[in-house]
């Protein structure tokens, strides 16, 4: 036979390389959101005033909405062009497993927009006067958190990918499914201010983590073939 | 009816009693197809008949509203990658990504296929389809046919070997935005697949000029228009 069968690891990086060189080719993908999560947090201080022990309350709960909004704006880029140029079409009809192809797109997404959200946070936080015992917690829960930002909002682009004006529609069907997220890591944040342990809400956060890596791709994938019926 | 090759047994693809629905019309009911190694099936019916529905029924993409799709007489979704090595759908979409370079869309088309791939086979498969010259060329910058030509390469892919790495070809309108020459090489390509063993289901508003009428195969889907001429369907 000249079919070679590729092994699992061989797809998830072919599927990879190819969502990298595109998003380096067209960096507004990258650019974009960060530039928008940069600029909605830098408006609160100049909104609120500069007083350090506002901003300092009540910086957790900005960079992380901030943090959930970007990467709802970057969301859309997942699986739309390829929807709109039929290359989503030649992926489902492929003979890889559809999960393994969500789940390097995924990983893709959460590399370009994810990643970079997460080396910014701590310039961000000190422009917000974060308390200094929250930074290992702040950047542990972004760590843990964003992944999972993307795998649920993949569910929802699945499901919208074939609407024309999803836009809107996403956001109501992904923004509930934040919430656990931002309560828990906000909540690790401040307890870790106050210098108390903050492990059991990383935990929580791990845990929503692994239940979505192994879940979500499934769910991605089903919508996906209902998008494209 | 199998043309050029001896009959085989068993069907590549086969649908029965296929009932497709869209926005509350008819587009065909009870359809029922075969088609066996060594045929070419043109779908042919006015725009909005369902030809489109059809191939995307027979590909696994859409749902039929009712009936089956079978592959080797197995269900398509029981056999899921099995079907999938051997098929070959190309629908209006080219799947050419823009941001990618010619050479680099097919690298990527051939190997999410598992076909093994290598630069100089790229090169020469691109050759074939008359990108010489263009394989570092942003695809967002090539013209509509080209991007076209880019998918079609796998075609060209498919029959290198003795035995085609694909033998069911669904083509989707396969000469949009292609020139006459390219029309022309791309039936010699459908009578090289056919005699491997291969089959193709196409739809296309132009009729197939280097085959003669009795290779070709055709279905005819006008039920939203007119219910007692349908041919080759067995209708309820």
């Amino acid at each position: 036979m000249p079919i070679s069968n590729l092994s699992y690891r061989a797809v998830f990086l072919l599927v990879l390389k190819r969502d990298l060189t595109i998003a380096l080719r067209h960096k507004d993908d990258i650019v974009n959101p960060l530039l928008f999560f940069v600029i909605v947090v830098t408006l609160f201080p100049l909104g609120i005033g500069p007083e350090a022990q506002t901003l300092s309350r009540i910086a957790p709960g900005i960079i992380w909405v901030a943090a959930l909004l970007a990467t709802l704006l970057s969301l859309d880029r997942l699986f739309k062009s390829d929807h709109n140029d039929g290359s989503l079409e030649q992926m489902l009809l492929s003979p890889q497993p559809v999960f393994i192809l969500v789940i390097a797109k995924i990983f893709a997404h959460w590399l370009i927009t994810g990643l970079p959200l997460i080396l910014i946070a701590p310039l961000l936080a000190v422009l917000l006067h974060l308390n200094e015992q929250s930074y290992g917690a702040l950047m542990l829960t972004l760590l843990l958190g964003t992944p999972v930002l993307s795998l649920l909002g993949a569910i929802g682009v699945a499901l919208t990918v074939g609407l024309k004006k999803g836009g809107v529609l996403l956001s109501l069907l992904v923004l509930p499914l934040y919430i656990p997220v931002l309560i828990f890591a906000t909540s690790a944040i401040d307890t870790a201010a106050l210098g108390l342990p903050y492990s059991g809400q990383l935990a929580i956060i791990a845990a929503l983590f692994f239940g979505s890596l192994t879940l979500a791709p499934f769910a991605v994938g089903a919508a996906l073939k209902v998008s494209t019926n | 009816m199998p043309v050029n090759q001896r009959p085989h047994k068993t069907s590549l693809i086969s649908a029965t009693n296929l009932t497709c629905i869209r926005e509350e019309r008819l587009l065909f009911d009870q359809l029922s197809i075969e088609v066996h190694a060594g045929e070419i099936v043109q779908v042919e019916g006015p725009n909005g008949s369902g030809k489109t529905s059809l191939l995307r029924i027979l590909a696994g993409l859409s749902q039929p509203f009712e009936g089956e799709v079978f592959f080797n007489n197995e269900l398509i979704h029981h056999a899921r990658e099995e079907f999938h090595q051997n098929l070959l759908y190309l629908g209006h979409l080219p799947g050419v990504k823009g941001e990618m370079n010619a050479a680099e869309n097919l690298h990527f088309n051939l190997a999410l296929h598992g076909t093994t791939n290598d630069a100089i086979s790229i090169e020469e498969t691109l050759a074939k389809v008359n990108l010489t010259g263009f394989e570092d060329s942003l695809a967002s910058h090539l013209s509509a046919g080209q991007h076209r030509r880019i998918s079609l390469a796998r075609l060209y892919k498919s029959v290198v070997q003795e035995m085609p790495t694909t033998k069911i070809w669904i083509l989707d309108e396969p000469f949009t935005a292609i020139d006459k020459q390219g029309v022309h090489a791309l039936e010699q390509l459908f009578k090289v697949h056919i005699a491997q063993g291969g089959c193709v289901i196409l739809t296309t508003h132009q009729d197939l000029l280097t085959f003669e009428a009795s290779q070709v195969k055709k279905i005819t889907l006008d039920y939203a228009f007119d219910e007692n001429s349908s041919v080759d369907s067995s209708i309820e």
